[in-house]
């Protein structure tokens, strides 16, 4: 089965730990993702910048590991991350803020590309709230 | 065949960027001309009140994006006859066409859309 996943909640969020193992479960039960999308709250997620204590775990870090290792399209949405202080190198440029926070593996766009995930899926799962 | 989308809004307007966020998906969702219907459940009413002044608490006002639905092809407009009730909100004077659905409405609603976002 296609999925495509959003997430609405931060790495912190018990619902962003949930997509991350339902995504994980998915691929090892032979699934596709065809998409993940971050939006809201989700875009903290792709932040370099989010320090975890050592105890606890890095749920943004984990994120990236996983969509690096096995390849996924994983967008976070542009409108949301301006908002939020999530920026890549040329937006931090165009807006002329001292930092960009927003590595590789993640790609900046927009809306469309949750409704082009969303019609390329048999499902549409979106994780956010607590 | 496209894919039908519900969005089902349920922030006050004055709580945050949620309600906003939430319209965003309509709007875009609007401009690939998709089959979408967007849903006012629980806070999310207190979008569809009449004559708000947003510039009052220092908000930018949601109801000029909200009246772009319909141009943008989104006229499947709804709220939920209970959230509307226990807010004490009248369906006469909102400020957007919407159908005013009851519990049972609600569930088919849901059940008729392909996918559905909540926000």
């Amino acid at each position: 089965m296609k999925f495509a996943i959003a997430v609405f909640s931060p790495g912190h969020a018990p619902s962003s730990r949930r997509a991350l193992l339902f995504a994980q479960a998915a691929l090892a039960g032979g699934h596709e993702i065809v998409r993940l999308f971050f939006y809201q709250d989700g875009v903290h997620s792709a932040s370099a910048n989010v320090v975890t204590p050592q105890d606890e775990n890095d749920v943004a870090a984990q994120w990236r590991d996983f969509i690096t290792t096995q390849r996924l399209d994983a967008v976070v949405c542009i409108a949301a991350a301006l908002r939020r202080g999530v920026l890549n190198d040329e937006e931090a440029n165009r807006y002329q803020r001292p930092a960009a926070n927003l590595p590789t593996p993640w790609e900046l766009s927009g809306l469309g590309q949750l409704h082009e995930a969303a019609q390329g899926a048999d499902r549409l799962l979106c994780f956010g709230g607590d | 065949m496209a894919k039908s989308l519900l969005i089902i809004s349920r922030q006050a307007p004055w709580s945050g960027p949620s309600a906003r966020e939430a319209l965003d998906i309509a709007l875009a969702g609007g401009a690939f001309d998709l089959p979408l219907g967007m849903l006012f459940l629980d806070d999310g009413v207190f979008q569809l009140v009449a004559r708000q002044q947003p510039a009052l608490l220092q908000q930018k006002n949601l109801a000029a994006n909200l009246q772009a639905l319909p141009m943008f092809g989104v006229d499947e407009l709804f709220a939920a006859a209970s959230s509307l009730a226990e807010r004490g909100l009248d369906s006469a004077g909102l400020s957007l066409p919407v159908a005013v659905l009851d519990d049972a409405g609600l569930a088919a609603l849901i059940d008729r859309f392909d996918q559905v976002v909540t926000l």
